[in-house]
């Protein structure tokens, strides 16, 4: 049996999404981004919405973003894609309307435009990558990052006197009366993988469907910024995050 | 009725509310502050959203707001907010993000006296930083100034048409007086808000999905890692600005044709000024007014040709001498340049402008 024998339709058991191109990613190893720019490529093919999308990226890791996923995206200032995509879903009413941010991004210098957008129910899902550090500067300490964390602003372990506390604001979110679903997962294994995937998937059917803002964090692996190899950076996340950001939906109105 | 158009007494704030809803705008998000919360609050009372669709939101900060008309002005709406000086600081980031990425969007300042919180009364004192760029790197936004509340009516379509003939931000620099004030207007007609295939038709760019299967994706992003490729980008911005420069300079002049002592002066400030021009002509003085519009562009070319008979400049400004620059560097020094200004919210009355002249004249 040949190669070409056995690339056949019919053999065929998994695939790339069209919407992600053949661009190499420039994230570390070990890193959960590139899972979850597929999830949301899958998504958005299966709802058929690839003429339908404007995605709106951070600054962060996640600042090519828009090199990987052939859609329309606009990259903001660091912290304002909540109020880039507010415009652009209150402009377009029926388009799918997401931004992608870490948490430096998201939880710091973006945490008004956060806040205040899911507040007003914008009808836009905010996609949340919490790996707990600013990976893309070289790892200084984020509004998540845990105490006793090391990190290279914080390189004896953040203690609340100096460095206050890790900000839990998806936790936060759920407070607020314009969010309809609010819910924290991973990516580190294949069942977590498919629970985010339902999850966002939900959080876009929300969107489309005009129900609320929604928020899903991604707790992730920054096995660069953590200074471990990807294997051991997902047995610290398990060990250490999923403690203090536990995974599972935190808010569903429809429920 | 003139040319069909409505006529009304309002506010210049007032002005440009109506002014926006009449001439299509998508979308306004702004943020209050004084001296231009009018703005805001008459398209709240107009409800545009009930009748031409338009979206009006009060954002959480000029920071969000900015960003909001980044968000529309890249998908291909026509976008605008208002602000006055402490406000549009804060905005300076997203207008530096929008110009390096060519989205077109119309701002709007009216201006109080600054440094810092300042006062809340009128001021000029945002000249340089709207006419030199105002945010990081080299970019420049053209920058309209009315001097009525009828041109704070007209100025809104004419910023939009120049904001997407040039995919450029495009600030209208107008000051608390000209906000505050109530005069006659003329209201535009009402024109009908662009379809979602007039869009993709006008704005092949824009960044909202129309038609993605058939096209490339478009992307807006400022970010560059390769200086070269960068260098570049900016390398074609400046041939657009260039290009700005040299068509769209707009100035008006009054009594210019044998005028030997001029004033040059901006919005409220050339109201004064033109008084004070017809006051020292009753007087038997050849003095006159050049009024620019665009402040950048500067109207340079006009100046030039009415500078012949010209043998002194003044130039009147609520600041403590900002435009007086681009006078000077319009002219090549060629005739002295002599500067009056008042700060801090202190309006200039036609007198002090008239004593003023009249010192240059007897020296």
């Amino acid at each position: 049996m040949t190669k070409d024998d056995i690339i056949q339709p019919e053999n065929l058991v998994i695939k790339k999404p069209e919407l992600m191109n053949d661009t190499v990613m420039h994230y570390c190893p070990g890193c959960s981004h590139g899972v979850v720019h597929k999830l949301i490529a899958e998504i958005i093919e299966e709802m058929e919405l690839s003429e339908k999308t404007i995605g709106i990226c951070p600054v962060g890791c996640a600042v090519f973003a828009y090199r990987y996923l052939d859609i329309d995206w606009q990259e903001a200032a660091h912290g304002r894609a909540p109020a880039v995509a507010t415009a652009c879903k209150r402009l377009w009413k029926d388009r799918l309307v997401f931004t992608y941010q870490g948490d430096g991004d998201l939880a710091c210098i973006g945490a008004c435009e956060t806040i205040h957008a899911l507040n007003r129910g914008e009808k836009i899902t905010i996609i949340f990558i919490n790996n707990a550090i600013y990976g893309m500067t070289g790892g200084q300490m984020a509004p998540t990052t845990l105490l006793g964390m090391k990190t290279s602003t914080c390189p004896y372990g953040r203690v609340p006197e100096l460095h206050g506390y890790p900000l839990n604001i998806t936790d936060l979110a759920t407070h607020l009366e314009g969010t309809a679903y609010v819910s924290r997962q991973s990516v580190h294994n294949v069942a977590a993988i498919r629970k985010a995937k339902s999850a966002i998937k939900k959080a876009f059917e929300n969107s489309m469907n005009g129900i609320g803002s929604n928020l899903v964090e991604i707790v992730s692996t920054c096995s660069t910024g953590w200074k471990k190899t990807p294997v051991e950076a997902n047995e610290w996340m398990e060990k250490n995050m999923f403690e203090f950001y536990q995974l599972g939906d935190l808010k569903d109105i429809k429920q | 009725m003139e040319n069909n158009r409505e006529c009304f007494l309002m506010k210049g704030n007032e002005a440009i509310a109506h002014a926006a809803v009449r001439c299509g705008c998508d979308g306004y998000f702004g943020y209050p502050i004084t001296p231009q919360s009018e703005v805001l609050e008459t398209l709240s009372q107009l409800k545009p959203w009930e009748t031409t669709g338009m979206v009006v939101l009060q954002a959480e900060s000029e920071v969000a707001a900015i960003n909001m008309l980044y968000g529309g002005g890249a998908s291909g709406k026509r976008v605008m907010t208002s602000s006055s000086s402490p406000g549009v600081a804060l905005m300076q980031e997203g207008i530096s993000y929008m110009a390096a990425v060519e989205i077109p969007a119309v701002i709007v300042n009216v201006q109080r006296g600054g440094p810092g919180l300042g006062t809340i009364q009128p001021g000029q004192a945002d000249y340089l930083q709207a006419t030199v760029g105002g945010g990081n790197g080299d970019y420049n936004t053209i920058v309209l100034a009315p001097a009525s509340v009828q041109d704070m009516a007209d100025y809104v379509d004419i910023a939009f048409q120049l904001a997407f003939k040039y995919r450029n931000p495009t600030f209208i620099l107008s000051d608390g007086v000209i906000g505050q004030m109530m005069e006659q207007v003329y209201l535009p007609p009402f024109k009908p808000r662009r379809t979602e295939e007039e869009i993709g038709t006008e704005c092949p760019w824009a960044a909202n999905g129309y038609h993605l299967t058939q096209r490339k994706p478009n992307i807006f992003s400022s970010l560059e890692m390769d200086p070269k490729t960068m260098e570049q980008r900016n390398t074609r911005l400046q041939q657009k600005y260039a290009l700005m420069s040299k068509n769209e300079q707009r100035a008006t002049t009054f009594l210019c044709d044998d005028a030997e002592y001029l004033y040059v002066a901006f919005g409220s400030v050339s109201r004064c000024a033109e008084e004070a021009v017809v006051v020292l002509r009753n007087r038997g003085h050849k003095v006159g007014l050049l009024r620019p519009i665009s402040l950048w562009p500067f109207p340079k070319d006009c100046l030039n040709k009415i500078l012949p008979t010209v043998k002194e400049i003044l130039v009147c400004e609520m600041n403590a001498g900002q435009m007086i620059n681009d006078v000077k560097l319009s002219i090549n020094c060629q005739r002295p340049v002599y500067h009056y200004g008042r700060t801090g919210g202190v309006v200039p009355t036609p007198d002090e402008l008239i004593e003023a002249m009249i010192a240059l004249i007897k020296q």
